[in-house]
């Protein structure tokens, strides 16, 4: 008990304890103190983002003269005006890249992960090894190298080479994920589909993806993440505005729309929007896959 | 022979996946530090050895050890906050806060980690903007006007502002990483600490400390890694500016590579990137390894 007062006797809590006040007097500062805390830090977190929606409704005007107010009216005109000066294209291009790249890299490496963990492949040690190491290799290294041999398959500067990096650099992660799911399973279940008559193909597409659906939802939501946020290969890889997805198109616009800072503010909100919705929706599988990849 | 081809057969499952990394991972690293040794650029076909003419380039350019410098300010910043300060956020949720609340409190905490960082990025350059920014109308309201500044245009404090922005962003993420983990330590030790007298804070250091050690070790080595591949938010809110004092590895590469085309060059960056990072993935290989026999 002195070991206890004597380390942390400049503490309310501790002095409070040293002067043996009633208990609950004690708990009760303490929960002032703790509580006062969390709730400044809801607000530093949520503030910036309160005050990007209502920014967007603003004109510049009244952004400048009470930038902490609520807008004066609702201009919608401003999202109108984000949406036409790009953000509509950028919106497109984001959503079919991350959708087919959700296709690809969940269906490619639950493909792989079945294999290497059912299947008897040759030489399963080396190659999971190969596949699992790609975490290890940060996309910044490989931008140059990657520069020329996209120009050389003819897919730079188009969505296609968004797709295929997005599919690759995500690989080694999801099938991490998919893979430490299938390991748990029990073994019998696809052994008696097989004894059945059934062939490994038609194990996996009928029996293993639907059992597996948890870890793919989980895999598809933080794919959808990586692909939607994505900056430094849409930044190096995309030149053409046409092509470009929100991230980068959203610095582009910062460029041409200059001064126009409502209507920014709007492009700002639409492109947030998608992700923090599927997140509050998701939020579950979200945790799940986070957890789950860190290793458990 | 029949069995030899229905094993080989089994490679079906492995060749896509293998293939796509094969061509667009890792022959793109090899060919990076290959590059490294050579003197070239976008318009010159024939590309020159030159040894290791620009790892020594490297060493004698300051604005190399500026970005390193820059890179190591963002690991320390971020091991305090998205470490030290997220684990005791963590332990408070856990310890202080009613379950249903702490649901609620966990999922707003953790909203800037799903938004992308170019919006949060661009959105932090307007709160560090200097005519409408909150940062400086802030400041003035407390009646600090001398602590305000035009945060991403001056030289001193633009790495830190960006710094700063990465902090918001990550926080939440690594606490609820944090709050997994003590999430799973057993109850009893809790218990037992509390019949032996130990209060909050005590147990804090006592328990949940030493519990969540591994949790720990693993955010740091990703924490420091990500602070040497920070690219994004720099991109977005200076681009290395002003007069390069922002710059960071990845940036200083971006801008050598893709705008002064200097490619050789660049690529002797990304290799010292590569290499650092591989570092920090072999540790923590060899981390979560220890664990796995540990259990």
């Amino acid at each position: 008990m002195t070991a206890v007062t004597s380390t942390s006797a400049s503490t309310p809590i501790a002095a409070n304890r040293a002067t043996r006040g009633p208990g609950w007097i004690r708990r009760a500062i303490a929960q002032l103190f703790v509580g006062l805390i969390l709730v400044l830090l809801v607000l530093a977190v949520i503030y910036p983002l309160l005050w990007m929606v209502f920014s967007s409704f603003k004109n510049n005007s009244e952004l400048f003269a009470n930038p902490w107010s609520l807008p004066g009216e609702l201009r919608w005109g401003n999202f109108e005006r984000a949406w036409n000066a790009g953000v509509v294209r950028f919106f497109v291009n984001s959503t079919l890249v991350t959708a087919a790249s959700i296709v690809t890299t969940t269906l490619i490496s639950a493909w792989a992960a079945y294999g290497l963990v059912r299947v008897n492949v040759p030489f399963s040690g080396p190659i999971t090894g190969l596949l699992l190491g790609g975490l290890m290799v940060a996309p910044t290294v490989a931008l140059i190298p990657l520069f020329g041999l996209l120009q050389r398959l003819h897919v730079y500067d188009s969505v296609w080479a968004l797709l295929i990096l997005y599919t690759a650099f995500r690989i080694p992660f999801t099938t991490f994920l998919i893979r430490a799911y299938l390991i748990d399973m029990p073994r019998e279940m696809d052994e008696a589909a097989y004894v059945d008559g059934a062939t490994r193909t038609q194990i996996f597409w009928r029996l293993v993806l639907p059992v597996c659906r948890p870890i793919l939802v989980s895999a598809a939501l933080l794919q959808a993440l990586f692909a939607w946020n994505e900056f430094a290969f849409a930044l190096v890889f995309i030149s053409n505005t046409e092509n470009k997805t929100l991230p980068v198109g959203l610095m582009d616009m910062q460029s041409r729309l200059l001064t126009e800072w409502p209507v920014q503010f709007a492009g700002l909100t639409m492109a947030a929007l998608p992700m923090i919705i599927l997140f509050l929706i998701g939020q579950r599988q979200f945790l799940r896959g986070l957890t789950e990849g860190m290793g458990k | 022979m029949a069995s030899t081809t229905t094993r080989l057969r089994g490679l079906v499952w492995v060749v896509p996946a293998l293939a796509l990394l094969g061509i667009f991972v890792y022959y793109p690293i090899v060919e990076n530090i290959r590059l490294s040794f050579y003197s070239w650029n976008a318009f010159s076909p024939n590309p020159v050895f030159v040894g290791l003419q620009n790892y020594t380039d490297a060493a004698a350019d300051p604005i190399f050890w500026r970005s390193l410098r820059n890179n190591i300010a963002y690991a320390v910043v971020s091991l305090i906050c998205q470490v030290g300060f997220s684990l005791c956020l963590a332990a408070v949720l856990e310890e202080f806060v009613h379950q249903k609340l702490r649901g609620v409190l966990r999922v707003i905490y953790f909203i800037p980690a799903v938004i992308s960082i170019t919006v949060s990025g661009i959105l932090f350059s307007f709160i560090y903007n200097p005519q409408f920014g909150l940062l400086n109308r802030l400041l003035g309201a407390m009646g600090l006007e001398r602590f305000q500044h035009a945060w991403l245009g001056e030289q001193k404090t633009a790495i830190w502002s960006i710094i700063g922005m990465s902090q918001w962003q990550s926080i939440g993420y690594t606490a609820v990483l944090f709050v997994v983990a003590i999430q799973r330590i057993p109850r009893e030790l809790y218990e037992a600490a509390k019949v032996d007298g130990a209060g909050a804070v005590r147990s804090f250091f006592s328990v949940t400390i030493p519990m969540v050690r591994e949790m720990t070790t693993l955010l740091i080595i990703l924490t420091v890694s990500g602070a040497f591949l920070v690219f994004n938010e720099v991109m977005v809110m200076t681009a290395g500016g002003p007069s390069d004092s922002s710059q960071v590895l990845g940036t200083w590469l971006y801008r050598n590579a893709f705008l002064a085309d200097n490619m050789g060059y660049a690529s002797a960056i990304a290799t010292v990137i590569f290499v650092l990072t591989f570092a920090f993935a072999i540790l923590q290989i060899l981390v979560s390894r220890r664990r796995r026999v540990e259990i």
